[in-house]
C-alpha cells in the first residue's frame, strides 16, 4: 500500500510542469476589455480573439514571422485544383486538455457546426462561397475531406480562425487543443490560464512546450495604469503601443520596446461621393474629379506626418495594402508625393483658379470642405491639423470637426452628411478576398459610394470585375496579378487618399525571453509556445 | 468689497488685458505649425516651449484665455438674462406661469446635461468655422445653464413680491411694469449678480470638459479644455504643459473669490 502511495505521488510530481519549490511561471499582461465569448466559433473581437490563440489548436496556422501556412494539427493537406475541396491528414496521438483523444469526427464536428447557419459563427462567413451546406467526409480516424459548393479563395489560410472543438469530450467548448486553457476567470478582473498538459508540441530538444506555466490576462481599460504597471515590472508585455508611448518607454526602460516595422494600420481619408448625399452639387463635382481628389492627396506632407506625429514610427501610404502583407503588397505603388506646385497644376487644369491666395472652382464657389474624424483620438486630430496647414497651402480652406463616434458612423454609414472624413483602416485579414466587402461598388463599405446598384464609374467596374476574378481564381500568382491591378487603380483614382503606415510598436519586459514581436496579430506573443521569463533578480518584484 | 475679492478682480483683470494683448505681444501667432521645431523646450522665442505639431504654447495658452474670459462671462450674462426672465415671470406672476416654468426648470435640471451638449454639439453643420462653433458651444451652455440661476431668481421674486414695500408700492397703485422695473429689479442686482459671477466658472470648467474630449473649437483654434490634453500621457509631461491648468485655476479661483456676496434687501 505505502509503495503504491509512493508511486502515485511521484507519477504526480512528474507529471506536474511546476517544480517542487518553485512558484510557477507566469507571463501576465493586460486584456483592453472583457472577452465577449470563449466560444472559439463566435469570436468577433481582439479580446476573445486573444484567448481563441492562446487556447485554441488549429490544423494550419499562418506564421505570423513568414505569413506563410505551417502545419499544426494537420501534418498535411491538398487543396482541390478547383478550390473548393480540402482533405486534411491529421497529426496522430494528440489529445484535448482533458484527455479526449483528437480524431477526424472533431474536426467534422467542428466545420460542420461552424457552418451552421444557426450558430452565426463570424469566422463562417468567409467560408460561404454558396448556398449549398458543405460535405464533409471522414474517411479514417485521420483523414478528413471537407467539399463547399462552389471554390473558396485562400481557402487555407481561413483555417487559422478555426480552432477544433471535441466532438466527444463532455467539457465541450472548454476542451482545447492550445497551447493554454482557461483555469480560472473573474469577469471584470482577469482571466488566468493555465498550461495545457496534454499540448502536442514539444521543442528541438524534445522539451514539452509551452515554457511558461500560466498567462495571467487583466482586465484593464485604462492604458495609463497598464502603462504604469509595465514600467513596475508587473507586467511582460504590452502588445500595442503608441509611438508617444514607445519613445517615453525607450527612454525610460531601455530595451523594454520593439518597432517591428510596417503594420497592417493605416490612416486615409476619403470624399463623400454618394449622389444623393445632402450636399451642394458644386461640392459633390469636385469629391468626383480625379483631379481634385489627386491635387489634395499631392498637397499633403506624408512625410511631415510619419516625424511629426508618430515620431517615424510610421512610412507614407503607397495604397490599400501594407508593404506589411508581404506577398500581395503591389510594390511598384509608390507613395503620392508631396508636390504642391503639381497640385496646383492638376487643380488649374480642372477649372479650378488661384486668387489672393485663396482656390475657387470654375463657378466662383470658394474651395472649402470639412473633414470629420472621431473625438478623442489624439494623433488623428494631430493628422487633421496638419493637413488643414497643408491644404491652406493650395489655397483650400479644411474645416476639421471631431465627433463622437456613434455620430460619425451614423454620418458616414446612414446619413451621408459629410463631406471628407479621416479613419484608420486595419487589414486584419491578408487575403484580398477579405476587402471585398470595401472594394465591390455593390458593397456596404464601398466607403465613398457605397450600395451601387451600377458602379458609377469604369474604373470601379474595372475594380468589380477584378475582385470577382481574383475571388474565383485559385492559383495566387494569378489573383495576385489581379490584385495588383486593383491596388494600381485605387492609387490612379484616389478614392481614398492614404496618409501613412503606422509601425507596429510593441513593448516587452526585458524579463521575458526568446520575444521577437511581428506585425501580424498578435504581434507580441505570437510565438506562446517558445516564451520564457528569465528568473527575477533577488529583492524585486 | 473684501480685499480678497478686490485681489481676485485684480488678478483677472491682469489676466485678461495681457490675453488682449496677447494678439501684438506674442511672437507668432496661434495656429502656425514650425514643423522643425515640434515638443521645443521654452526658448526666448517660444517663452513655455512648442507643443507637438511645434505650436508655440504661450501664445496658444493666451489665445484660449481671451476666448474663454470674453465667451464665457458673455454666456453667463445671457443665462442669468434668461433665468432672470423665466424666473422673475414664475416667481411674479405664480400660478401656471409659477408650475410650467419649475417644471421647465426641473426638467432640465434632471437632464445628463453633458451628454445633451454631446448631441446638440453632433447636430451642428460640419462647416460651421472652429470660432462658430466655439460660439455655438457657449450659446448652448447658456441655453442649459439658465435652469440653476432661475430657480434661485423665482424664489427672490416671490419673497420680494411679499415684502412690505413693495405691498406698499402695490396699495399706492403702482402697476406690475413698474413695480419690476422700479422696485424689484433693482433689490435683486445683488442676486443677479452673484449668479453672473458663479456661473462663468461652471461654463469654464464644462468648456474645458468638452474640450478635452476633443470636442469644443475645432482645429486650429486653442481652448483651455483642448490645451489640457497635453497633460494626457503621464511619462511625457513637461512643467510648461501644466500652464493651461495653472490659468483656469486661477481663473475659476479668481471668479469664486470675487463674486458679490450680499443678498436680498427687503
Amino acid at each position: 500500500m505505502k509503495f503504491r502511495i509512493l508511486s502515485a505521488v511521484t507519477l504526480a510530481l512528474a507529471l506536474c510542469p511546476i517544480k517542487a519549490g518553485q512558484p510557477p511561471s507566469e507571463l501576465r499582461f493586460c486584456l483592453r476589455a472583457e472577452p465577449k465569448t470563449f466560444d472559439p466559433l463566435m469570436v468577433e473581437d481582439g479580446n476573445s480573439e486573444t484567448i481563441r490563440y492562446l487556447t485554441g489548436g488549429v490544423l494550419i496556422r499562418i506564421d505570423r514571422r513568414t505569413q506563410k501556412l505551417s502545419p499544426e494539427l494537420a501534418t498535411s493537406w491538398e487543396l482541390d485544383r478547383k478550390g473548393d475541396r480540402i482533405v486534411f491528414h491529421l497529426r496522430p496521438n494528440v489529445k484535448f486538455s482533458d484527455g479526449t483523444p483528437f480524431t477526424a469526427d472533431d474536426v467534422a464536428f467542428t466545420m460542420k457546426r461552424l457552418m451552421d447557419p444557426a450558430t452565426h459563427s463570424p469566422a463562417a462567413d468567409p467560408f460561404r462561397s454558396s448556398d449549398a451546406p458543405p460535405r464533409i467526409a471522414v474517411s479514417s480516424p485521420l483523414t478528413v475531406s471537407i467539399a463547399f459548393g462552389a471554390p473558396v479563395a485562400g481557402m487555407e489560410r481561413l483555417f487559422d480562425q478555426v480552432a477544433i472543438l471535441s466532438a466527444r469530450s463532455p467539457r465541450k467548448t472548454a476542451a482545447v487543443l492550445g497551447p493554454y486553457m482557461v483555469a480560472e476567470y473573474k469577469p471584470g478582473s482577469e482571466i488566468l490560464l493555465s498550461r495545457n498538459p496534454n499540448y502536442w508540441k514539444v521543442d528541438s530538444k524534445g522539451a514539452r512546450l509551452p515554457y511558461i506555466d500560466q498567462v495571467r490576462l487583466d482586465i484593464q481599460q485604462n492604458r495609463d495604469i497598464e502603462l504604469v504597471r509595465f514600467r513596475r515590472g508587473e507586467l511582460d508585455l504590452i502588445n500595442a503601443v503608441d509611438a508617444d508611448t514607445f519613445d517615453d518607454l525607450a527612454r525610460q526602460v531601455p530595451h523594454s520596446v520593439v518597432d517591428a516595422g510596417a503594420s497592417l494600420e493605416s490612416e486615409m481619408m476619403w470624399f463623400n461621393q454618394v449622389p444623393n448625399a445632402p450636399l451642394p452639387a458644386y461640392k459633390l463635382a469636385w469629391f468626383k474629379s480625379t483631379a481634385f481628389r489627386r491635387a489634395v492627396s499631392e498637397a499633403i506632407n506624408r512625410a511631415d506626418i510619419c516625424r511629426i506625429v508618430y515620431r517615424g514610427h510610421a512610412r507614407p501610404a503607397e495604397g490599400p495594402v501594407s508593404p506589411a502583407n508581404q506577398f500581395w503588397f503591389n510594390a511598384s505603388l509608390k507613395p503620392h508625393p508631396f508636390d504642391p506646385a503639381s497640385a496646383r497644376r492638376r487643380l488649374e487644369s480642372d477649372g479650378f483658379q488661384f486668387r489672393g491666395g485663396r482656390l475657387f472652382d470654375r463657378d466662383g464657389h470658394q474651395v472649402e470642405f470639412s473633414l470629420v474624424t472621431n473625438a478623442g483620438n489624439h494623433n488623428r486630430e494631430r493628422i487633421a491639423a496638419m493637413l488643414q496647414q497643408d491644404l491652406q497651402d493650395v489655397g483650400v480652406r479644411l474645416n476639421v470637426v471631431t465627433l463622437d463616434f456613434p455620430s460619425l458612423i451614423e454620418r458616414i454609414t446612414k446619413t451621408f452628411n459629410y463631406e471628407a472624413c479621416l479613419l484608420g483602416l486595419t487589414n486584419v485579414d491578408l487575403d484580398p478576398s477579405a476587402q471585398m466587402n470595401v472594394w465591390l461598388s455593390s458593397a456596404a463599405d464601398h466607403q465613398w459610394n457605397p450600395n451601387q446598384k451600377q458602379p458609377a464609374t469604369a474604373w470601379e467596374a474595372e475594380i468589380d470585375k477584378l475582385m470577382r476574378a481574383q475571388a474565383a481564381e485559385t492559383d495566387n500568382t494569378v489573383r495576385k496579378r489581379y490584385f495588383d491591378r486593383v491596388q494600381q487603380i485605387a492609387s490612379e483614382q484616389a478614392p481614398f487618399l492614404y496618409l501613412v503606415t503606422k509601425n507596429s510598436l510593441t513593448a516587452i519586459s526585458p524579463n521575458l525571453q526568446n520575444a521577437s514581436p511581428v506585425v501580424l496579430t498578435p504581434q507580441a506573443f505570437w510565438n506562446i509556445e517558445f516564451l520564457r521569463k528569465a528568473p527575477a533578480p533577488e529583492g524585486t518584484r | 468689497m473684501k480685499r480678497s475679492q478686490l485681489v481676485a478682480a485684480l488678478i483677472l483683470a491682469a489676466l485678461f488685458v495681457w490675453a488682449m494683448a496677447s494678439g501684438m505681444s506674442s511672437a507668432s501667432p496661434q495656429s502656425r505649425q514650425f514643423r522643425e521645431l515640434p515638443d521645443a523646450r521654452p526658448s526666448r522665442q517660444f517663452p513655455l516651449g512648442t507643443d507637438d505639431l511645434g505650436r508655440d504654447r504661450l501664445s496658444r495658452v493666451l489665445y484660449a484665455t481671451r476666448v474663454s474670459l470674453l465667451l464665457a462671462p458673455a454666456a453667463a450674462l445671457m443665462a442669468t438674462l434668461l433665468a432672470a426672465v423665466i424666473g422673475g415671470i414664475a416667481g411674479y406672476f405664480g400660478g401656471w406661469w409659477d408650475k410650467c416654468a419649475v417644471a421647465v426648470i426641473d426638467l432640465l435640471l434632471s437632464l445628463p446635461w453633458f451628454f445633451l451638449l454631446l448631441a446638440a454639439r453632433a447636430l451642428l453643420p460640419l462647416n460651421a468655422p472652429p470660432l462658430a462653433s466655439l460660439l455655438v458651444t457657449y450659446g448652448l451652455l447658456s441655453m442649459l445653464g439658465w435652469a440653476g440661476p432661475a430657480r434661485v431668481i423665482r424664489a427672490g421674486v416671490r419673497r420680494l413680491r411679499e415684502s412690505e414695500f413693495a405691498l406698499r408700492a402695490r396699495a399706492e397703485g403702482c402697476g406690475s411694469l413698474r413695480l419690476l422695473s422700479r422696485h424689484l429689479i433693482p433689490n435683486l442686482k445683488p442676486v443677479l449678480l452673484a449668479q453672473i459671477w458663479t456661473t462663468i466658472p461652471v461654463f469654464i470648467l464644462s468648456e474645458a470638459n468638452l474640450g478635452l474630449l476633443g470636442l469644443s473649437a475645432g482645429e486650429p483654434y486653442p481652448t483651455w479644455g483642448g490645451l489640457l490634453r497635453d497633460l494626457q500621457n503621464p511619462l511625457s509631461i513637461r512643467p510648461e504643459a501644466f500652464a493651461p491648468l495653472a490659468v483656469i485655476v486661477i481663473a475659476v479661483a479668481c471668479f469664486n473669490l470675487a463674486t458679490p456676496r450680499g443678498g436680498l434687501t427687503t
